[in-house]
């Protein structure tokens, strides 16, 4: 088991390896910014004493080396520093009660997860259990329409699928509510029907990829040796796949519902707005609007966290259900 | 919960139904094969198939109005089964026309098509007319303003529409429907034009990496991984809130940025592709009598390289077009694209948006922004059909 754990400390120092240059990424492409930011939190007509104040505070004297470790470490310590719109209202109006960007982050980040897990719930199941049929009737009637009607919901965009379930589900037969204010100490049954929309067109756009690649695996495998024994000693076609194929196709099928989270926690945005659910997607979007670049800054870190971490997941979930890669040569 | 014991004994009597048939089946025909070994499944899922059909069919021909209050759902589900039929149609005729019409080589490529991806070359066809000629089918200006806002489409003066202007106005006074045409001309070309920057970016330097290898091999992959490893969407969205900033410093138009942007992260998936293709192409023996007789690196990239990695390139090229414009869409929608005055679908959507609230009362109101989501989705559809023909067809997969 040595070489296992190596393997995947490995993969880990890779993965933190890889976050380290995307936050210079981030960190570069920030500070490409004309202008600087004191002079964006004031507005024109600042005065000199009270930008030279920001600078300072914001270490904006300081060169580029020198203000990335800092801003750097403070992102290791949990500081991810103070949006520029509570910093513009306290300049204006006073008062020193500052939310950090972490405070405004750490609801937002709860809720899109509470989606995502709620998507997760229905799209996992739906999708291996469309796939092992489809691949089971393959190139039926049935096999087809789920293939056109799973190509479909692919290829459109999320906000189409989205306003058709409004469409559909919430005017003109009014079941779930179209707008997902939740909150925090809401009721589950509540939070859950207010979820529901969302989650369904999140679970229209990840099930279809889903069940296409859990089909393709599983027909990938029919044409091996010892499913045409199974089949040879007269087992039920469905048991074929299940018992046989199903066990074997698990490392593709892994890796993709892998892959579909990392887009889940990602792909929000849209889903987000288009429902005005109050994640952090919405809140993505709104601080781009206003180029508050403390919270675009820290969001898209979080976005790209997510995303590394899931990707490893799945390379390491693919590792362990593989025997030949657990024990490379 | 009363629809979900409904739900549970519509199942059962489709369960009961379906052995019925089954065994009936079996009784009539003397055991013929294909009643003997129909699983039980199989039977349930024919008689599910016929039910909702059946449905289907019933629901279709419910009034459209009842008591003078026009009941919405009907009157959406026939215009969905009439769109839906209508295109099945077209492909059908536009599949005929093709095999009757035409060389040789079309003709046979019309005989093997199956009818989803003659209904996407048919849309693709409609897109790009629509889009060229866009100036000239389109009854108003894009950005032409009238003085009634807020018209109500249909045309039909008495619930509030205008004949002048069949879809209506949107909430400044423009021309919905010459808008959804200009929208063609402006999505779909600056999508087609990112795409095709994208290509010659990524995959020139793709092809460039393969032949050369080593260091600038090693440079160009690792910069492409670091790129790949944040999400594309959030990319773009951090990217375009400083490219905003340097538009307005710089007096550039804001969708240049995006065009340069969004060119910029998908040409590493390009590059990815390239790269990979191009590899498996400069160990031939033909490269090597090229490099021998001395041809500079655009000539192999273009001359010796390219030809041979059209397949796998045009398909790409085709997934890429939809990313793309599905981004570009998402950025719009997000209000952070294409920016106004351009007639946009994405911004459409988002501006229309509210009116589907209404759709319960006025299915004609709600039209408006489906017909411009609609439109992202029929093309993003039908290339991905085509797509997944050529692949289909060049993999060889029959199973």
């Amino acid at each position: 088991m040595g070489s296992i754990f190596q393997i995947i400390l490995q993969r880990l120092v890779l993965g933190i390896l890889t976050l380290l240059i995307v936050s210079v990424v981030i960190f570069v492409a920030v500070n490409a910014l004309p202008g600087d930011f004191a002079q964006a939190i004031l507005g024109q007509g600042a005065t000199e004493e009270a930008v030279a104040q920001i600078r300072a505070d914001l270490g904006l004297d300081q060169n580029y080396f020198m203000r990335y470790f800092s801003w750097l470490a403070n992102v290791l310590t949990g500081n991810l520093g103070i949006s520029f719109a509570q910093m513009n209202f306290a300049s204006n109006m006073g008062g020193d009660q500052l939310v950090g960007v972490v405070e405004q982050i750490a609801p937002r980040f709860k809720a899109t997860m509470f989606l995502a897990g709620v998507t997760a719930m229905f799209a996992v199941p739906i999708s291996i259990t469309l796939g092992v049929l489809a691949a089971l009737y393959r190139n039926s009637i049935f096999d087809r329409a789920v293939n056109i009607t799973t190509l479909s919901s692919i290829s459109s965009p999320e906000f189409f699928l989205a306003y058709i379930l409004i469409l559909v589900l919430a005017v003109l037969n009014p079941i779930f509510p179209s707008l997902s204010n939740v909150y925090e100490g809401m009721a589950l049954g509540e939070k859950l029907n207010r979820t529901m929309l969302p989650a369904l067109t999140l679970t229209l756009v990840v099930t279809a990829h889903m069940m296409r690649m859990t089909r393709a695996a599983i027909i990938n495998l029919l044409a091996s040796p010892y499913i045409e024994m199974a089949r040879l000693k007269g087992i039920k076609p469905m048991r074929v796949i299940v018992r046989h194929a199903l066990p074997n196709a698990l490392a593709p099928i892994i890796n993709v519902i892998a892959l579909n989270l990392a887009y889940l926690i990602t792909g929000v945005v849209v889903v987000e707005v288009v429902f005005v659910y109050p994640g952090i997607g919405q809140l993505f979007v709104d601080s781009v609007k206003i180029r508050d670049i403390p919270v675009v800054q820290a969001c898209c870190l979080i976005f790209a966290a997510a995303y590394i971490l899931l990707n490893l997941m799945a390379d390491i979930l693919s590792i362990l259900s593989n025997p030949r890669l657990r024990h490379p040569k | 919960m009363s629809w979900l014991l409904n739900l549970i004994l519509i199942l059962i009597a489709t369960a009961v139904v379906a052995w019925v048939f089954r065994f009936l089946g079996q009784k009539f025909t003397h055991n013929k094969p294909f009643f003997r070994d129909m699983p039980f499944a199989v039977a349930f899922g024919y008689v599910a198939g016929l039910l909702v059909l059946i449905a289907a069919v019933s629901y279709y021909f419910r009034p459209v109005e009842v008591n003078g209050v026009p009941s919405a759902g009907v009157i959406f589900f026939r215009w969905a089964v009439q769109g839906f039929i209508g295109f099945a149609i077209a492909a059908y005729l536009f599949r005929l026309f093709g095999r009757a019409v035409g060389t040789a080589g079309t003709r046979k490529l019309f005989r093997a098509m199956p009818l989803t991806a003659a209904f996407g070359v048919l849309v693709i066809l409609l897109y790009a007319i629509v889009s060229i000629f866009a100036g000239s089918i389109a009854p108003y200006g894009q950005e032409e303003i009238f003085a009634n806002a807020n018209i109500v489409p249909g045309g039909n003066p008495m619930m509030g529409g205008d004949p002048n202007f069949p879809l209506g106005t949107d909430q400044i006074g423009r021309d919905i429907y010459s808008r959804l045409i200009y929208g063609a001309q402006n999505t779909v070309g600056i999508a087609f034009a990112t795409t095709c920057l994208a290509f010659f970016v990524g995959g020139s330097l793709g092809f460039l990496a393969a032949i050369v290898g080593g260091w600038l091999d090693q440079i160009l992959s690792r910069a492409v991984d670091v790129l790949m490893a944040i999400p594309a969407l959030i990319f773009a969205l951090l990217l375009m809130t400083i490219a905003s900033v340097w538009s307005n410093q710089l007096g550039v138009d804001r969708t240049i940025f995006m065009v340069l942007i969004i060119a910029m992260i998908d040409s590493t998936r390009v590059y990815r592709l390239s790269r990979a293709v191009g590899q498996n192409i400069v160990v031939m023996d033909y490269i090597e009598a090229a490099k021998l007789r001395g041809e500079g690196m655009g000539y192999l990239i273009f001359k010796e390289i390219l030809p041979n990695a059209t397949a796998p390139l045009l398909a790409e090229f085709g997934l890429r077009f939809c990313f793309v414009f599905l981004t570009i869409a998402s950025l719009s929608f997000l209000g952070v694209g294409i920016q106004p005055p351009l007639a946009d679908w994405g911004t459409m959507v988002k501006d229309l948006s509210q009116f589907i609230n209404f759709a319960a009362f006025a299915p004609n109101v709600a039209t408006a922004p489906l017909l411009a989501a609609g439109a992202i989705a029929l093309l993003t559809v039908a290339v991905n059909f085509v797509v997944d023909w050529m692949l289909h067809k060049s993999s060889g997969l029959k199973d």
